[in-house]
């Protein structure tokens, strides 16, 4: 006698069965060269020795404030859900820091949330009434069916994008998806966005972004941003705050109540275990409640007092921003030219920690569809050892296309993966 | 475009005076040296006295806190750790620690343990788990104020007490629960389970085994889920020692029925360890479709994993954590018979209580008219005249009037002895027949502020009813 919501976790997709594959047979060089090489996780594993010299170098940091004298005993009481202040300065200067300080973050519209699921849950259950809609572009991140959906009863209707225009959005797109909600008798609150996109790895245009933005006024919509990749991309791109100020600089206008960004240093930083993400919004209404829902989700004193040292030391974040993205950089090149030799494609993207990859041409013969997909993806992981995530689990309106991980493994197992991927399309050549 | 009815309604139940007195708190604090005539709050059950025994254990263990194990750097591997099964160390010192709480008369799997970023965490989740929307869950009076918020707001359950009187001691009894059941299904509330904290809060007593056999011999008999938040267990410093629901599901043959699924444990470090800022909390369930949906719907508030390792290496210290839970038990024991004590000597007694960090005191005597108006009215010349922050037993649902918690376990020794000197003085010019005391500040303005606040208070409660 449970509640229905036990079964309905939306967890049964291939993104996280795949994973499952992964931990019953992980690779490694050594004691498990023919494992699954995990390439369907998007971490940032590129510049821990980074954090960890700094770590050893401000060892006081574990307890003890700049001047001295331990704090663990005001650290293990400081269950404020306002957050601990030293914290969120830096952190409102962290996220200006990284949009290459073109926007300013006030400390008193950031809610601290247990990493951005928590915080893009919360957003759902105050934007939304159960039986409400969002729309998102697809192809989405796997994990909002549960994030977004699951314990909020809210619906999300997808905007088809396709590869004829390298997946961007487009009015009809929109247009069709609220048309859609509008026939499903869905009422649409707001739109989501991740920006820059996982899995697309790449950054709304201006175009896009205006689009979305003008869309949203005529239809007095939400905007959620998820903008936790930020950091990830080569060069600062325009987002969604600073474009509304350039179209919108009255900061009174309804607008500003509607658009609301979520962080998250889990990937920029590489820490995701340390539970760490942010709502950021101009709706004072929205601020109190989003910080009230954040009771059931709190970041850890420990580690926001951690994170206050190192995002305060403003030389050192320099230094690691402009290292990490010239290695994801780097990276990213590895990548591409491996996915070259191979035969193949991936979509030119600037961020984010995966390439969206153009496999049609490896999924044999016959139609493309999703059965073909499926299979090739099986073939992937059981036969050629790398697991990746299929289009279809991120809501890919059509069939072919990956999303394949490439800052969470060593350079010389990600060239191990490519050497696989490349086995994979000349086997798919021959079947043929 | 308006935001959803969850972000604009008021059943966060914040506007409670449990949370008003935290305000009144915040704006003029207590402080030995720089504002003695401040507000004590003794509204906040926090544990602070065993600090130094968590300070010196760290001092003697700085790898933990470092990211170190055996003097290698582990960083790397916790901070990419978000596995929602928790850290396995960590959840093999956690059950060790919760079986040591229970001498040892519990064995816990750690595979049925679910962390959760604290019981307000668990608690929410294990709800969403068992009921859906409508639905009721069935709490005995009085309670933890947070519950409105923590079991109601977002899941949309339903919650419908089981009064208890002063009449016996505030228990759970056979004709209560019957009562609270009857009540629901009038309201077309169809009832999921029955919720009680044991240690309680705010009542400080551990459940007899009575109480015990009565819960058990109820869910069996109405088919419904029991959840014990046992985030208490750890402060038991007197007898009866603590009996968890676990060990009488054993005793009485229980195991593996349907009933041993049915049971629930709610459990965090935030009061035993005095460590609520680190948010570690757990559910414990034998049914692994609880296990399983609470483990994913645990990703909506992980525990740090810097925070799990730190403390699995605390907890699983031989040497050190045993020796913590006793000689805290005895800190315990001593603060809260000072405050006994104290309140005995001007004539104002307390319920017996074996557990927790705060005592349920008897103020009946104190007031004007046996109503909850009456209690309000006391409640805010204790807050705005003694300076006391102390909770009210309406905002807790209490049943009758004149009940307050007062917390002792959040203040040095010094504090408490000067908050019963307060109580003192209050109470004798009370008994001298003022109808009101001199205010602290004794000026003409202050009263005046203090009749609009009456007024303006007034409204809020009507609200609250």
């Amino acid at each position: 006698m449970l509640s229905r919501k036990v079964t309905s976790h939306g967890q049964d997709s291939s993104y996280f069965l795949g994973w499952q594959e992964y931990e019953k047979n992980p690779f490694d060089p050594i004691h498990n060269p023919s494992g699954i090489i995990q390439m369907g996780l998007a971490e940032n594993q590129l510049s821990f020795d980074l954090l960890e010299s700094w770590i050893e170098e401000n060892q006081e940091s574990n307890w003890y404030r700049k001047q001295g004298g331990s704090v663990f005993r005001e650290l293990a009481l400081f269950q404020d859900y306002h957050g601990l202040p030293e914290f969120k300065k830096v952190l409102a200067e962290y996220m200006s820091e990284i949009r290459g300080n073109k926007v300013k973050f006030d400390v008193d519209k950031l809610v601290l949330t247990a990493g951005s699921t928590s915080a893009n849950e919360i957003l759902m259950f105050c934007l939304a009434e159960p039986g409400e809609a969002f729309l998102i572009p697809t192809p989405y991140y796997p994990g909002f069916d549960r994030d977004l959906k699951w314990r909020t009863g809210v619906e999300i209707i997808p905007i088809h994008t396709s590869s004829s225009n390298n997946f961007t959005i487009t009015k009809p797109s929109l247009q069709e998806a609220f048309q859609r909600a509008q026939t499903l008798k869905l009422k649409v609150k707001g739109l989501f966005l991740t920006n820059p996109s996982n899995p697309l790895g790449t950054a709304l245009s201006l175009q896009e972004l205006h689009l979305l933005l003008s869309f949203s006024l005529s239809h007095s919509l939400h905007i959620v941003s998820d903008e936790i990749y930020t950091a990830t991309a080569s060069f600062p791109t325009p987002s969604f705050t600073e474009t509304l100020s350039r179209l919108l600089p009255d900061p009174l206008h309804p607008a500003w109540s509607r658009l609301h960004v979520v962080s998250s240093l889990s990937k920029d930083l590489g820490l995701p275990g340390f539970r760490i993400g942010a709502i950021y919004s101009h709706n004072v209404e929205l601020v109190a409640a989003a910080t009230k829902m954040s009771s059931f989700g709190l970041v850890s004193s420990q580690s926001q007092f951690l994170l206050s040292r190192i995002l305060a030391d403003k030389g050192f974040i320099r230094g690691y921003a402009r290292e990490n993205r010239r290695r994801l950089g780097r990276r990213r090149g590895v990548m591409r030219a491996g996915l070259r030799e191979a035969g193949l494609r991936c979509l030119r993207g600037e961020a984010g920690l995966f390439c969206w990859v153009d496999m049609r041409g490896a999924m044999g013969p016959g139609p493309a569809s999703f059965e073909a997909e499926a299979e090739l993806w099986r073939r992937m992981v059981m036969e050629f050892g790398v697991n990746v995530a299929p289009g279809k689990s991120c809501h890919c309106s059509e069939p072919g296309w990956f999303r394949v991980c490439f800052a969470n493994v060593a350079e010389e197992t990600l060239r191990e993966a490519l050497r696989r991927i490349k086995a994979v399309v000349a086997d798919a050549g021959v079947r043929r | 475009m308006t935001l959803s009815k969850k972000a604009t309604c008021n059943s966060h139940g914040q506007d409670s005076s449990y949370f008003l007195g935290w305000e009144e708190y915040e704006k003029n604090p207590y402080d030995q040296l720089h504002n003695p005539n401040g507000i004590i709050q003794m509204g906040l059950a926090e544990n602070q006295l065993s600090f130094d025994l968590l300070e010196s254990w760290l001092a003697a263990n700085p790898d933990a806190a470092s990211f170190k194990r055996d003097g290698q750097s582990i960083f790397r591997e916790l901070a990419l750790f978000q596995d929602y099964h928790g850290l396995p160390a960590f959840k093999n010192a956690m059950v060790k620690f919760m079986s040591e709480i229970r001498g040892n008369k519990v064995k816990f799997n750690p595979n049925k343990l679910v962390l959760t970023a604290g019981a307000t965490s668990a608690n929410e989740t294990l709800i969403f788990c068992l009921a859906n929307p409508g639905e009721a869950v069935l709490l005995p009076t009085p309670y933890y104020p947070g519950f409105d918020r923590d079991l109601k707001w977002r899941t949309g359950v339903e919650i419908v007490p089981i009064h208890c009187t002063s009449s016996n001691g505030f228990r759970i009894t056979g004709p209560a629960l019957e009562e609270a059941y009857q009540t629901a299904q009038k309201r077309n509330l169809k009832v999921k389970g029955v919720l009680v904290t044991n240690p309680s809060n705010p009542l400080g007593i551990t459940l007899t085994r009575t109480e015990l056999d009565l819960l058990v011999d109820f869910i069996d008999q109405k088919g419904i889920h029991l959840i014990s938040d046992e985030i208490y267990s750890g402060t038991v410093f007197d007898s009866p020692s603590f009996v968890s629901i676990m060990e009488v599901l054993i005793n009485r043959n229980y195991i593996n029925t349907d009933v041993w699924d049915r049971v629930h444990i709610v459990y965090s470090l935030s009061k035993d360890l005095g460590l609520p800022g680190f948010r570690v909390g757990a559910i414990y369930s034998n049914d692994d479709m609880v296990v399983a949906a609470a483990t994913k719907m645990s990703s909506f508030g992980l525990v740090s994993s810097q925070t799990q390792y730190l403390l699995s290496a605390m907890l699983s210290d031989d040497k050190f954590a045993p020796n913590y839970v006793v000689e805290n038990q005895k800190r315990l024991k001593d603060r809260h018979a000072m405050l006994v004590r104290g309140l005995k000597a001007i004539g104002i007694s307390c319920l017996k209580s074996n557990a927790g960090l705060f005592c349920w005191v008897d103020m009946r005597h104190l007031l004007t008219a046996n109503t909850f108006q009456a209690e309000i009215d006391l409640w805010k010349k204790i807050v705005y005249e003694v300076g006391l922050n102390i909770s009210p037993g309406s905002s807790c649902h209490c049943h009758e009037p004149g009940w307050f918690r007062v917390c002792f376990a959040n203040m040095s020794e010094d504090t408490l002895n000067r908050a019963v000197q307060r109580m003192k003085a209050f109470v004798e010019t009370a008994r001298a027949g003022f109808s009101q005391n001199q205010t602290r500040s004794g000026s003409r303005r202050k009263a005046f502020t203090k009749w609009v606040f009456r007024l303006s208070f007034q409204d809020r409660d009507g609200r609250e009813r």
